[in-house]
């Protein structure tokens, strides 16, 4: 059957197709989506798992045992999981084993753009890369009976414009489950050094050999295809790039990559000797070219083409072509300059009244990754700093030991309930331990916000939203040795401002959980038709409710406030805004 | 097999609902057996900022982007993103555009007036025969008793210039929202009253 799926969609139905098991991944845009999608499928161990490296460790384990296992995770999270993924690499596997790590090229959602097949090389294992989502469901299907065959883990790399678009799907009948024996085999299993000795030499004879059977078959070991059109230019390229090449430079003959990691170079040797020119496109880092060119294959690449962003057919269209350009339906130099539109804290969103206190207070913030990243724009410009997943803890001990405590009155953490699941409590944990002063803010919106409302520990739901266990946090954090924890309602802004006043006097590692659901989940939604309203007399036109910025409270030509009803989610932040009484929350 | 190749781009704030209607374009193209590539936005840049989507139907779609000057339809389901995504329509293409205005936040703060006259200003750049349409997609979709039907109100504009049969498109939108059959009645109106509206 025909179906038409986004790419992260068909990743899913390869998998299901092939018969997986079991799939515990962590969130992460543009990776998420497959995960969601596999609850679909019955009889599938499917779950949130609290972070990457959890996630990659559940999947190989069931590996082990001789089921056909995945992870999925965006490009950052394979770092977190990296300490695995080396070992894995080692171990090999006896049910198919399949790592799906989706990079952001131009960094739609993302804090930085690294390139994963770096990743693929240095832990020595073989990547595939889909261009298209019919390509998505073909090859995650084939990395399962690819991992089963070379006893290793494969690696699925996707990207932004590949997992989040939608094409057709040729939809297959899944192949049955099957759960392998297990024989315990610790020579091949415990990775201590008498071991990993012997199995290292088994992983440089595996890429051998990867290599010699893509020779052997004409690359279809690789999913490797030459396309053979006018020989003046010949163009390596694998993934979205490929679609680019196509649209930009049609008339190219092309070797498309399935496998980008290791390399057929007997291949690639052959359609270098059948072109005038050969040219690598590639985004981001130059893999491919570096590759090659130390086999000592000649071909152009980063000369012309950026390593920066997401590429285009118009940028292979000018780099390789003569065709002219298209002409425009607009001339641009009569338009107006459009005024930008970066994305905002919604209306109602629990993190506002908090960052609006730290705002008030000065304080030096540690930043952390989630929906609060925003917590940097205006008007709370309240963030000095976010690298990572769970950083801002052990940043704000930073900040604490180099100024031999000082800056622990000025300076505090901010974190996210699922991100400090994710890596924040041994950060903390570390504070405790050190004799840190450092004030910890946990924003407890009781969900996974900005990757779409995923379910996390702390939530009482698992992935297929049946009940499960909740995370006691205060509880967790006094068993870590925090003495001093405090709950707020980041809405009551005044009352966070004055108790985290107080936390930073303190000598000792405070954490402050600021607990308001997300208003886009329905615990935290406002009651349908209820919403803050504005008596007129009262209103003093001061704007202090429009500083807040909600977007369902706009400044009127007579500077008073007017709700828009359908956004407003009643949180009452602007009704706290107001000295003069002017604003009045609804009934609910 | 239709004989239709089309580059689509739908362009609006985060929450307007062109992913929506990015899915059912999809449907449509899969229901004519044409190939077709639907390409979104998700995560952070969603989260009411300008967002875009891509939807390109043809006998064979390469890549998901559209490029400079290579949309032949633009719809902008908010005034100023018009402005911003005119660059992509080319030349002899159908820009439809909704007159809702969403005050962005450098607006709010007063750093950058919103633009004044953008209808005027598109239709006085516009070169050879492009066409701006520009309607009220939002009172429609109130009429019909919500505003989240401003998609399918789009999507009823879009049907007049794509040439594809209306009882095709019924049956998509039937499909896109299979999941909630209560919201068909009410997309289907918005779908008729947009088509009616920007003739």
């Amino acid at each position: 059957m025909k179906e038409i799926m986004l790419g992260n969609e068909a990743v899913a139905r390869g998998a299901y197709e092939a018969g997986v098991k079991v799939c515990s991944s962590y969130p992460g845009t543009p990776s998420t989506e497959i995960t969601e999608e596999i609850v679909k499928y019955e009889n599938v161990a499917v779950e949130w798992a609290v972070n990457e490296k959890v996630g990659a460790e559940v999947a190989i384990g069931a590996s082990i045992r001789g089921a056909r296992a995945m992870t999925c995770m965006k490009h950052v999270g394979l770092n977190v999981a990296a300490d695995p993924l080396f070992t894995v690499s080692y171990t090999g596997v006896n049910g198919g084993l399949v790592f799906c790590v989706a990079d952001d090229p131009g960094m739609h959602s993302s804090q930085n753009e690294q390139d994963s097949r770096n990743h693929a090389r240095s832990s020595k294992i073989p990547m595939f890369e889909p261009a298209d989502s019919s390509e998505c469901k073909e090859f995650t299907k084939y990395a399962f009976e690819f991992s089963e065959k070379y006893d290793t883990p494969v690696l699925l790399r996707l990207h932004t414009r590949v997992s989040h678009s939608r094409s057709i799907v040729e939809t297959n009948e899944p192949l049955p489950q099957v759960i392998k024996d297990y024989v315990k085999d610790s020579s091949k299993n415990v990775m201590m050094p008498a071991n990993a000795i012997k199995r290292h030499v088994v992983v440089e004879d595996r890429t051998k050999k990867i290599i010699a059977d893509t020779s052997a078959d004409n690359g279809k070991v690789g999913l490797h295809r030459v396309e053979m059109r006018d020989t003046k230019l010949g163009i390596i390229t694998a993934g979205a790039s490929y679609q680019y090449v196509r649209d930009g430079a049609p008339n190219a003959s092309v070797l498309k990559l399935g496998m980008v990691w290791p390399l057929p170079f007997d291949l690639i040797k052959e359609f270098a000797s059948k072109v005038e020119r050969l040219v690598v496109v590639e985004e981001l880092d130059p893999f491919i070219e570096n590759e090659i060119k130390a086999n000592g294959i000649k071909c152009e690449g980063k000369e012309l083409f950026t390593l920066l962003g997401e590429y285009t057919a118009d940028m292979v269209r000018c780099a390789l072509t003569d065709d002219p350009k298209f002409e425009k339906g607009i001339e641009l130099d009569k338009l107006p300059n459009t005024p930008g539109r970066p994305p905002v804290l919604c209306a109602g969103c629990p993190h506002k009244g908090l960052f609006l206190a730290l705002n008030r207070l000065k304080v030096q913030v540690m930043g952390d990754i989630g929906c609060y990243t925003l917590g940097a724009l205006p008007p709370m410009q309240a963030l000095d700093a976010c690298v990572c997943m769970g950083a801002s803890v052990g940043m704000a001990h930073g900040f604490d030991k180099a100024t031999d405590g000082a800056d622990s009155k000025k300076t505090v953490g901010v974190i996210g309930d699922s991100t400090f699941m994710h890596s924040g409590i041994t950060n903390l944990l570390n504070a405790v331990y050190n004799e840190s002063a450092i004030t910890l803010i946990i924003l407890d919106n009781s969900i996974t916000g900005m990757t779409g409302h995923q379910q996390n520990p702390g939530t009482g739901k698992n992935i297929r939203l049946k009940d499960a266990p909740s995370l006691d946090l205060e509880g967790l954090c006094r068993s870590l040795g925090v003495s001093s924890i405090r709950v707020v309602d980041p809405v009551e802004t005044y009352d966070c401002e004055k108790v985290i006043k107080e936390e930073l006097e303190k000598d000792v590692v405070s954490v402050v959980i600021a607990r308001r659901p997300c208003a886009l989940i329905p615990t935290g939604r406002a009651k349908k038709g209820v919403e803050v309203s504005l008596e007129s007399s009262k209103c003093k036109s001061c704007g202090a409710c429009g500083r807040i910025m909600c977007p369902a409270l706009v400044i009127g030509d007579d500077k008073k406030p007017v709700i828009d009803a359908e956004s407003c989610n009643n949180c009452g932040l602007c009704v706290n805004m107001c000295k003069f009484d002017a604003l009045i929350k609804g009934v609910e | 097999m239709a004989n239709l190749e089309a580059s689509i781009v739908l362009a609006g704030v985060g929450g307007q609902g062109t992913l929506i209607a990015g899915k059912l374009l999809g449907i449509l193209a899969l229901k004519l057996g044409l190939d077709v590539k639907v390409s979104e936005v998700h995560g952070m840049s969603q989260r009411g900022g300008s967002v875009i989507t891509y939807v390109k139907i043809g006998d064979k779609v390469n890549s998901p982007i559209i490029e400079e000057a290579t949309a032949d339809f633009l719809l902008s389901f908010e005034e100023v993103e018009a402005v911003r995504w005119s660059s992509l329509l080319k030349k002899d293409g159908v820009m439809i555009v909704n007159s809702q205005k969403i005050k962005s936040l450098p607006v709010l703060l007063g750093q950058v007036q919103y633009p004044d006259n953008i209808e005027e200003s598109l239709k006085a750049s516009a070169c050879g025969n492009t066409k701006i349409v520009e309607f009220d997609a939002l009172a429609i979709a109130n009429e019909c008793g919500t505003a989240k039907a401003v998609n399918m109100v789009m999507m009823g504009a879009l049907s007049n210039y794509l040439g594809v049969e209306e009882a095709l498109w019924k049956e998509a939108i039937e499909e896109a929202f299979a999941n909630k059959p209560k919201v068909i009645p009410t997309n289907v109106s918005a779908f008729d009253k947009g088509a009616a509206a920007a003739k």
